[in-house]
């Protein structure tokens, strides 16, 4: 962007943004937003304790295992409903109606079933994250060439090779795609499974911070959630760049 | 009706002509009631390049393909080296329309796939692909991607992967519709160059006359849909003479009015 020959940076909004907070914060208008500058010196702090690592490494295992399990069942799944009729029609419904459900509404039910421990955080990130990687490597199946599964048959692939070597590769942009959207609903996924739970990770920081009424806590919480989101998703937008020169010379 | 001429009857261009190749009344009846092909009897002699040629739409590609094992016929059977076909075998490879190479591997890797599907190490099948490459005309591109080839050179690969399974039949399904007139004329030159030195049996499927005429040993003609044979033509043309002059040679303009003349009835 510029504005009268002055090239703005990208992040200049930002610059903008975090002033008008740091403003509205020393004006004291509300008890809710402290100061942006107390809030980062308090994420300092707050990075320098246990329990902050403690949080943070449950979050991460949680989210590394439940986006490893979704994408595992995930793209095989899209990839079989996307070259099958049958399992297509067994299967749709019920991704289609996941894909837009109230998922933390079934959380509680995971909790009831897998208890208050980490496997129900595993598991509401599967359930976050699997749909739309269901749904993308099955659209990446129907962009399969036709030409492409004769090809593997006229050379004579079993059906494995024809997976691995052909379908697989083939739905790779689409694959990847669906993991990246996948991934950011698995961010949702960890984050609403701790604070539904809230015994254990950052579910239980929000839970000691919010019930104490420390803002500057929470703020600073929230600073470092909303970055691993969106270092999550440039990551994988990168990735899934480097693959997409091929999907327009895939026809 | 049986247009099957016989062995014997056929001057034999290629050497060696025993049947390879038998199809054995075929039809091929569409779900929806559209019929492709009816009751089609035919066989195609050892070692030679043998076109079907009709107008579009006439289930020639399906015919192919039928042989290739990728389609089932609704009726009738297809015998290769006098065993009855059940699906795709190593004996027979195929080149595609659309070129069907791997975008994401490079030429080598897509020359040398049906050897890979076959499980030869990777040395070895590098080796015998680098050598088809080299003789599809595309020695230096072997790390190169599709991508970054013409539609011509994409088509050199497809020809080289069919070649490097070292098939007994290769058969191409309109292998130069999609490539420009000037890389077509080059590539059916070097067709008939691999064809000499190959020593393979070619099923060579296509809509134009002209191509037929150049590159085959003989000519099956398709009626329109319900396909039946309609003529099966013999080619003796001078093919150690240069291009043009197989171009311009009487016998070969003869043949292409010969077949127009024939396929003008077929037309609207």
């Amino acid at each position: 962007m510029e504005i009268k020959g002055y090239r703005i940076p990208a992040m200049a909004s930002l610059l903008l943004w975090a002033v008008l907070w740091e403003i509205v914060g020393r004006l004291g208008l509300t008890i809710l937003i402290p100061p942006l500058s107390t809030t980062l010196g308090r994420l300092v702090e707050i990075v320098g304790t246990d329990g902050f690592w403690d949080a943070m490494s449950i979050t991460l295992r949680t989210f590394l295992w439940g986006s490893f399990i979704a994408i595992l069942v995930g793209v095989p799944v899209g990839i079989l409903m996307g070259r099958s009729v049958i399992l297509d029609r067994m299967l749709l419904p019920w991704v289609n109606t996941f894909i837009s459900a109230p998922l933390s509404a079934l959380v509680p039910v995971i909790m009831a079933l897998f208890g208050f421990g980490e496997t129900t955080i595993v598991l509401t990130v599967v359930l976050f994250a699997i749909w739309i990687i269901i749904l993308d490597a099955r659209a990446g199946a129907h962009a399969i060439s036709p030409s492409l599964v004769e090809m593997a048959r006229v050379y004579g692939a079993s059906s494995w090779q024809a997976f691995t070597k052909i379908f697989v590769w083939s739905a790779l942009p689409e694959i990847l795609t669906g993991i990246r959207l996948g991934l950011l609903r698995a961010v949702k996924g960890v984050i609403i499974g701790q604070l539904l739970v809230s015994v254990v990770g950052f579910g239980r920081l929000f839970e000691i911070y919010s019930s104490n009424f420390l803002m500057e806590h929470m703020w600073a919480l929230l600073i470092v959630l909303f970055g691993l989101a969106f270092a999550i998703d440039l990551v994988f937008g990168l990735i899934e760049r480097r693959v997409d020169y091929f999907a327009s010379s895939r026809s | 009706m049986s247009l099957d001429v016989p062995s014997s009857a056929r001057p034999s261009a290629g050497g060696a002509s025993a049947p390879i190749v038998e199809v054995r009344n075929i039809s091929q009846i569409y779900p929806g009631g559209v019929e492709a092909l009816n009751n089609i009897s035919l066989t195609f002699p050892e070692g030679e390049l043998t076109s079907l040629l009709g107008p579009s739409g006439c289930g020639k590609t399906t015919l192919l393909k039928i042989i290739a094992g990728l389609l089932k016929p609704t009726a009738g059977e297809v015998l290769v080296k006098g065993r009855p076909v059940t699906g795709p075998g190593p004996e027979r490879s195929f080149v595609f329309q659309d070129f069907a190479l791997m975008p994401w591997a490079t030429v080598i890797r897509n020359a040398a796939f049906g050897l890979e599907l076959r499980g030869v190490a990777r040395s070895e099948r590098e080796a015998v692909a680098e050598k088809y490459v080299a003789e599809v005309g595309l020695k230096g591109f072997e790390r190169k991607y599709p991508h970054e080839l013409s539609g011509g050179m994409r088509q050199r690969v497809g020809l080289a992967r069919a070649l490097a399974v070292n098939a007994d039949i290769v058969m191409m399904d309109e292998p130069f519709s999609a490539v420009d007139e000037q890389t077509r004329r080059q590539f059916q030159e070097d067709l008939l160059r691999l064809v000499a030195t190959e020593r393979k049996t070619f099923l060579f499927v296509t809509h134009s006359i002209e191509e037929a005429v150049y590159v085959s040993n003989r000519i099956v003609l398709l009626s329109r849909r319900p396909s039946r044979v309609s003529e099966i033509i013999d080619v003796n043309l001078p093919r150690d003479s240069d291009p043009d002059g197989i171009r311009r040679h009487p016998d070969y303009l003869d043949t292409v009015e010969r077949i127009w003349q024939t396929l003008k009835h077929y037309l609207d």
